[in-house]
């Protein structure tokens, strides 16, 4: 049988494992040239005036991301609201009742809807809201980033109370406090950290999207606290001015994405360091 | 004191037990103790809780079915009008209301499984990488994180940049091999879609590769084989269905993703010819056109598209999850 | 004469099909220490979870026969009720993590949303940290986490918690179990004195421990009472071989 001289099969090995390392590093290399390219572009166009004034109409130099800014968090706000009280519920439902038919079904539908893309979640929301309402609406792309929150919110809130070891449990029992305080008071608390770090990553997900707002907050020029009521976000903002034929608009443009991702990523480390933090031990 | 077991509990234990140390804590204690056993309901009933949370756990199960009928009764309009032939129809014309999905499917499909074939080529090696070469330590740490960080980033961001950075490259590699200079396209969107799914089938690489028994490599090891080979003969056999579980993730996030693809397709509703023309996703069309519906049967018809979406994405997934399940590992 | 505080008649545990105590019948006195002991798998854990009704939150946990403490039928009683007049000690020390050692140790009044002033509070603290001999080690750190303490430390706080509701009986688990040596004969000490305060029945798979600690002694197999009587006839002069067997070291 012909055998393979040793010497060759060394050097293909050490060629291997080069070829693993290069592109191993090529594969973050896309990650180095977007973070280079918008803060080079985008942090000269952050001033004070940049943050704080509305947009102005095309043609006149200026102009600023506070609507925005304000309908980033407006978002933020209503889907929170929405997702979380029914996402911990239902976290809690699944990490108490561990087997069954009911079980088994809603996680096989939150694992669906976790994938769904999120332009047919803005669809959705379209038909729902938009529709009855008639109008865009704040409320409707809150709803559309709430659906998004909540698979991610009920799997964080599962896994997390699946850790709290049954003593503390007992514990609490034992000493006559009934199942829904213990639940409640007891468990949940031991797992607020793991359940508020979700949270963070969710928004931090959310801040960020655009398809499912172009057709329920829509965007808009004002600003506009009312809910029933077209609403700019950061994204959408990005979108409309990136995609626009106006120079002093991309120039804009670069500006928001820098905000935007220095929030989106500052979220993700944020939640990264303190996690350890928070930890409770047992 | 804390921490240890002092030897000087038997101090403590002097205190006497049966008096109480005066009678102003004797009645507190005495009137505590009938609270403690009286007759008292304490909020929320058990029965009442337990129904709350199965009723949340329904609400999700009725979200889902709500979100699939929701979009079948909405596309029925463009449904009973074409029929089946809407996924052949390889007109898309707004104005003259025909609406057939082709054009949107081949660029969908093209699309993806270009993006696929691009990313697998650094998500592969990276996940051989993260699972048997470097498993742990800095580097580890550096490679990981960024890959994370990948995941992070907006889509309108990859857009943004896919349109600014990206484009006039192609379009100098499109002067050069005198095709039609557009920029846009097939191609740069296949480009800014694989660098946004490689974290997707780089982690459940990594994953499933770490996870290959370590006996069976060093049985390979022991019989000196060489790293290069004990990757090619024992390790990628082994987790190759879990590579593959995550590499139909991976597709399955890039026939949902919009924005990026949005901003650099270029927008036609033609079948495309060949990767350097402009096209449309399932997805970009939906966003390119849903605001500017006039008319039922538009609207019915990019809903009908939404529909399409749903249910092949959905269907990967799943596939995709059952498989990761079934290696054992937390996708 | 001394007071029955818990008597057990003819009762039954079952987990689905399988018999896990078979047709009990035990009185516990007032004020003195009973030990449980057996062999694993003999139910005795299974005991002191029917007393304080812990043993029917596993759904397919059944009872019959009845439990009277005080003269009142536990079965007839609300179980919030019942585990409130009842301490329980788990054989791993579960303080909560969550709340310092001042708030563990007034977590059976926080909990069940029973408002003590701050008085009150204090008074409660204190007294049960004095009797749980922990007092001296933790009163300059009441508001620190509680599960910075040792085992053993952390065992009497579990034992200050459940002092504090003031119950008819504590049960304990096998407290020491989890312990080492010198923690163990701290508890023993505390145990020995904390009789004078609270009826107590300790679960034990030590026998050396229930001889050293306790007054009377119920002797377990396979989910039925075999022998009971105090203390030092049961070690002396056991009236059933089964007893001596388990004594002389032939199974268990």
């Amino acid at each position: 049988m012909r055998e393979f001289p040793v010497r060759k099969r060394i050097l293909t090995d050490k060629l291997f494992k080069a070829i693993i390392v290069l592109l191993s590093f090529a594969c973050i290399l896309p990650m180095f040239f977007i973070l280079f390219f918008i803060t080079s572009k985008g942090i000269s166009v952050i001033n004070w005036n940049f943050l704080t004034q509305l947009p102005k109409p095309v043609g006149e130099a200026g102009g600023g991301i506070f609507n925005a800014l304000v309908g980033t968090f407006m978002l933020i706000a209503v889907s929170t609201l929405l997702s979380v009280p029914m996402g911990v519920l239902a976290g809690i439902f699944l990490s108490e009742y561990r087997k069954g038919r009911l079980v088994y079904l809603v996680r096989l539908s939150i694992e669906t809807l976790q994938g769904i893309p999120s332009i047919v979640i803005g669809i959705i929301a379209y038909v729902w809201i938009v529709v009855p309402v008639g109008s865009f609406s704040a409320l409707s792309g809150g709803v559309a980033l709430a659906m998004m929150m909540l698979p991610v919110i009920i799997t964080v809130t599962e896994e997390t109370l699946k850790l709290i070891p049954d003593s503390l449990r007992e514990a609490s029992l034992a000493l006559g406090v009934s199942y829904p305080r213990t639940i409640l008071k007891v468990v949940l608390l031991s797992g607020l950290s793991g359940i508020l770090t979700g949270i963070l990553l969710s928004v931090a997900r959310v801040a960020g999207e655009t398809a499912p707002l172009l057709f329920t907050a829509f965007g808009s020029p004002f600003m506009d606290f009312n809910i029933l009521k077209p609403v700019n976000t950061l994204p959408l903002m990005i979108f409309n001015y990136a995609t626009s034929p106006y120079p002093e608009w991309h120039r804009l443009a670069w500006g928001a994405s820098f905000v935007l991702i220095v929030f989106v990523l500052g979220i993700n480390l944020f939640t990264k360091l303190v996690t350890r933090r928070w930890k409770v031990q047992f | 004191m804390l921490g240890n077991d002092t030897d000087d509990i038997s101090a403590e234990l002097q205190y006497p037990m049966t008096l109480v140390k005066d009678s102003a804590t004797a009645d507190v204690l005495t009137k505590i103790h009938a609270q403690v056993k009286a007759r008292w309901k304490s909020g929320f009933s058990e029965s009442s809780f337990r129904k709350i949370l199965y009723f949340a756990g329904i609400c999700v199960l009725v979200l889902l079915v709500a979100i699939f009928l929701s979009l079948v009764i909405a596309s029925f309009p463009a449904i009973r009008h074409f029929g089946v032939g809407f996924l052949s129809g390889s007109t898309w014309d707004p104005v003259r209301g025909e609406f057939g999905a082709l054009p949107f499917v081949v660029g969908t499909l093209i699309v993806s499984f270009l993006a696929l074939v691009f990313s697998v080529f650094l998500s592969l090696p990276t996940s051989i990488f993260l699972g048997e070469y470097f498993t742990r330590g800095a580097t580890c740490t550096f490679i990981k994180s960024m890959i994370e960080l990948l995941a992070g980033v907006p889509s309108v961001i990859y857009g943004f940049c896919g349109l600014f950075l990206l484009t006039p490259l192609v379009r100098s590699l499109e002067v050069t091999l005198g095709v039609a200079p557009y920029g846009v396209g097939i191609l740069t969107a296949a480009l800014v879609l694989s660098v946004m799914i490689i974290p997707y089938s780089a982690s459940i690489g990594r994953e499933v590769i770490n996870l290959v028994p370590a006996d069976l490599k060093e049985a390979a090891f022991s019989l000196g084989a060489t790293r290069f080979e004990v990757v090619r003969k024992v390790i990628l056999p082994y987790a190759r269905s879990g590579i593959f579980a995550g590499i139909l993730l991976s597709l399955g996030r890039a026939l949902g993703e919009t924005m990026a693809v949005t901003m650099v397709i270029g927008n036609s509703n033609f079948i495309p010819t060949s990767i350097f023309t402009p096209s449309n996703s399932l997805a970009s069309a939906i966003a390119n056109e849903f605001t500017e519906a006039t008319g039922r049967l538009y609207l019915s018809s990019l809903i009908e598209l939404g529909l399409v979406l749903f249910v092949v994405t959905t269907v990967i997934n799943v596939l995709g999850k059952v498989i990761v399940r079934r290696m054992g590992v937390e996708g | 004469m001394e007071s029955t505080v818990l008597r057990i008649e003819y009762f039954s545990a079952f987990y689905g099909q399988t018999t896990v105590l078979k047709d009990i019948k035990l009185s516990i006195p007032q004020n003195k220490i009973t030990a449980i002991m057996g062999p694993s798998g003999c139910g005795k854990t299974t005991l002191i979870r029917c007393v304080n009704r812990m043993h029917e939150l596993n759904p397919e946990a059944r009872v019959s026969g009845r439990i009277f403490l005080d003269g009142e039928d536990i079965y007839a009683t609300d179980p919030i009720i019942v585990r409130r007049q009842i301490g329980m000690v788990f054989q791993k020390p579960n303080p909560f993590p969550t709340m310092s050692i001042y708030e563990n140790v007034i977590a059976g009044y926080q909990l069940n949303g029973i408002h003590l002033s701050k008085e009150e509070k204090e008074k409660i603290v204190t007294e049960s940290l004095r009797k749980a001999a922990l007092w001296d080690e933790v009163k300059e750190s009441l508001h620190r986490k509680g599960t910075f303490l040792s085992g053993g430390q952390q065992q009497r706080l579990c034992i200050a918690r459940a002092l504090a509701m003031q119950p008819e009986i504590l049960l304990l688990d096998e407290p020491t179990s989890a312990l080492d040596p010198k923690a163990t004969s701290h508890i023993e000490e505390l145990v020995a004195q904390l009789k004078n305060n609270v009826t107590i029945m300790l679960v034990t798979h030590n026998m050396a421990q229930a001889a050293r600690v306790s007054d009377y002694t119920a002797f377990l197999y396979l989910g039925e009472l075999i022998e009971f009587g105090s203390t030092g006839t049961i070690f002396t002069a056991p009236k059933d071989k089964k007893t001596e067997d388990y004594l002389t070291g032939k199974f268990g």
